[in-house]
């Protein structure tokens, strides 16, 4: 079969799973309610229940879901492809836990920014990451022509347990009711209850895309290790670079959203490379989609399963995913 | 018939196992000596220390938790750490004969009991155990009549509330006690269980999740607004409010739930007291504050708060200053 045909099955297959998930997703919830009335156009939008609860808190928590989903999904792809490691995650470099210091001292130190009327959570969160991207590359890059990826992993391991003790030294001041907040923040939460998270990481999740796409032929190339590519006519050190950066900034754009979900960044792509095989150009937008319909199908489960009672997120990707990928492993094996 | 008789040996087996099994002897409440007074309190529970000094054994308490601010008087005493960092050496140091700790200390506890020092073990429960907390506190220390007499105030106090709001409809009332700044992510709520849960209900609200038998609901926005509040209040610790700019956009915040009664009827209250969610002796006035907030034609209030805190001074809450007092006040309606 061409590539052409195996990528237009590809994106049909996953494209579908994911399309169908996120539509259905925003029917779902603890709550009934009757779809008729949500697109009504007789009852005004203020006194609708129906449609304020699939409009102001189903969708926006689905579309962030997948967004935060295709995002970590593509991102772990990219990650393993770059430090040639079938264990790296998007949390394996510390852009994560950049993130997560930036949140927990946000939500410690009651940071607000008033002025524009937004939480400071999501925004110190975003810094916290490309701090830690910042800081990372720059060990990477100092003591190397290129970019080496020994150290890469090496400084983001050290990056990650570092950042881990800060957190961990900040909570030691901050009261109880922020202790449980910041733990909380931790475990991965979706209800953004507003678009406005989703719209404000769009730039960086829509350039973080246009990178991948570009990396899909590099990584491939990587795969046959720094030399061979090089060989191959790759310029492997602006190759790696954008890889870097542009994994890092998907990570630091769903972590904003989302919260550091776990499980879903080395999950997904496994799963992916064993039903389209190691190609890249497969790989990486299989991934995307299968990560947003896997994430808002874990999303619909965590509302369901304890309802009135929500279940953090990040708990169910684990539960479900990982005796899943395991059954897969034993089946295709 | 079998399958029966093997489930019950079972049974059995288990209930003696679980019998056999000696309570961990270190962590006994009481031991066996006779309890007369208690001369040298450390108190690791803010809500404790105020129930202390309300029935008159302020001025034997000798260290308290560092997260103790009220009375004023605590701010004088020495710091012995707290819930997860208690300071045992210091707490020994300074020969206690009675220690106040809260029930997950279990470390604390067998530290105690093996250097031979009385504890009073405490949790935070329901409206009704701040009472009974006062009057086992207060056999403990040796101030039974003074410890008995103020739990009885509060219980009419409480009554008195309960007597007042019992002819007017309930709304259905939301109790948030935490969310992230300028927005509606991270929201907990009151569950059904709980002194929150019963102080909105005393002070004439119901509780949207009356159901969820959990003190704090993490509540998402389908689940408010599904629950669709008549009123929402955000009751925090007094030195949590808002800056002064910001309130108006914290109000904000809630317009995007539209069509919660609450929102449309601009009942979102913002209630910045310690005497709603500490649980101690000044639960009346906290129960009254938030009652104001569910029934604002409530304000115009009859001498019930004034006489119970006439009483209370009698119990030697004189001690607080009346400004800290005034300014909690001035925090509560929004």
């Amino acid at each position: 079969m061409t590539l052409q045909r195996r990528f237009a099955r590809t994106i049909l297959g996953f494209g579908t799973l994911a399309a169908v998930t996120i539509l259905i997703a925003p029917a779902i919830g603890p709550t009934p309610i009757s779809l008729a009335r949500v697109f009504s156009r007789v009852i005004p939008f203020a006194d609708n229940a129906d449609a304020q609860i699939f409009f102001i808190a189903r969708l926006p928590r689905t579309l962030a879901g997948a967004l935060v989903g295709a995002l970590f999904a593509s991102a772990g792809v990219v990650f393993q492809g770059l430090l040639r490691n079938a264990l790296a995650t998007p949390f394996t470099l510390g852009v994560s836990t950049g993130a997560a210091l930036g949140a927990v001292l946000a939500i410690s130190f009651n940071w607000s920014i008033g002025a524009l009327g937004i939480s400071a959570v999501p925004v110190a969160a975003f810094a916290g990451s490309l701090a830690a991207v910042a800081i990372v590359y720059a060990l990477a890059q100092a003591r190397h022509r290129g970019l080496s990826t020994t150290v890469l992993l090496l400084a983001g391991v050290t990056m990650n347990a570092f950042f881990s003790a800060m957190i961990l030294f900040v909570q030691y001041f901050a009261s109880f009711a922020d202790v449980y907040r910041t733990l909380r923040w931790l475990m991965g939460d979706l209800d953004v209850s507003s678009y406005e998270p989703i719209v404000a990481a769009l730039p960086a999740a829509i350039a973080a895309f246009a990178f991948f796409a570009w990396l899909a032929r590099p990584l491939n190339l990587l795969s046959l290790g720094a030399d061979g590519a090089e060989s191959r006519g790759l310029d492997v050190t602006r190759a790696q670079r954008a890889a870097f950066l542009s994994a890092s900034l998907a990570t630091g754009a769903a972590v904003t959203v989302g919260g550091p979900i776990g499980f879903v960044g080395i999950i997904i792509p496994h799963l992916v490379r064993l039903l389209v095989g190691p190609d890249h150009r497969l790989v990486l937008p299989a991934a995307a989609l299968f990560g947003a319909a896997f994430l808002v199908a874990c999303d619909v489960i965590a509302r369901l399963i304890f309802a009135p009672v929500e279940l953090p997120v990040g708990i169910i990707t684990a539960l479900i995913g990982g005796p899943f990928f395991l059954w897969l492993l034993i089946k295709k094996r | 018939m079998a399958a029966h008789k093997k489930a019950l040996i079972a049974v059995v087996a288990v209930a003696l196992l679980l019998l056999a099994v000696p309570a961990r002897p270190e962590i006994s409440r009481f031991p066996d000596y006779p309890i007369t007074r208690s001369d040298r309190i450390v108190s690791l529970v803010p809500a404790v220390t105020e129930m202390l000094y309300a029935f008159g054994a302020g001025s034997r308490v000798v260290a308290v938790s560092s997260y103790d601010t009220f009375p004023a008087d605590v701010q004088q005493l020495p710091k012995v750490g707290a819930l997860l960092d208690p300071n045992v050496e210091r707490i020994l140091a300074l020969k206690p004969d009675l220690v106040v700790v809260y029930g997950s200390q279990d470390d604390l506890k067998r530290q105690l009991a093996r250097a031979g020092v009385r504890f009073f073990d405490y949790r935070h429960a329901g409206l009704a155990d701040i009472t009974s907390t006062i009057r086992t506190l207060g056999a403990q220390t040796g101030d039974a009549p003074a410890a008995d007499a103020l739990a009885l105030t509060i219980e009419r106090g409480l009554d008195e509330i309960r007597g007042r709001v019992k002819a007017r409809p309930r709304p259905r009332t939301l109790l948030v006690f935490g969310r992230e700044r300028l927005a509606l992510r991270g929201v907990y709520a009151s569950g059904g269980v709980g002194f929150l849960h019963d102080m909105l209900e005393t002070a004439g609200g119901a509780n949207v999740f009356d159901n969820v038998k959990v003190q704090s609901v993490q509540a998402s926005s389908e689940q408010i607004l599904a629950a669709r509040p008549d009123v929402i209040v955000e009751a925090r610790a007094t030195n949590s409010a808002f800056p002064s700019g910001e309130r108006d956009a914290e109000l904000n915040v809630w317009k995007a739930l539209a069509s919660v009664p609450a929102v449309r009827a601009g009942r979102v209250h913002f209630l910045f007291d310690d005497r709603i969610v500490i649980p101690g002796p000044r639960v009346v006035d906290g129960t009254l504050a938030l009652a104001r907030a569910i029934h604002p034609d409530l304000l115009q209030a009859n001498g019930a708060e004034r006489a119970t805190k006439r009483e209370r001074s009698a119990e030697s809450l004189s001690e607080a200053p009346e400004g800290t007092r005034r300014k909690a006040g001035a925090e509560r309606q929004e």
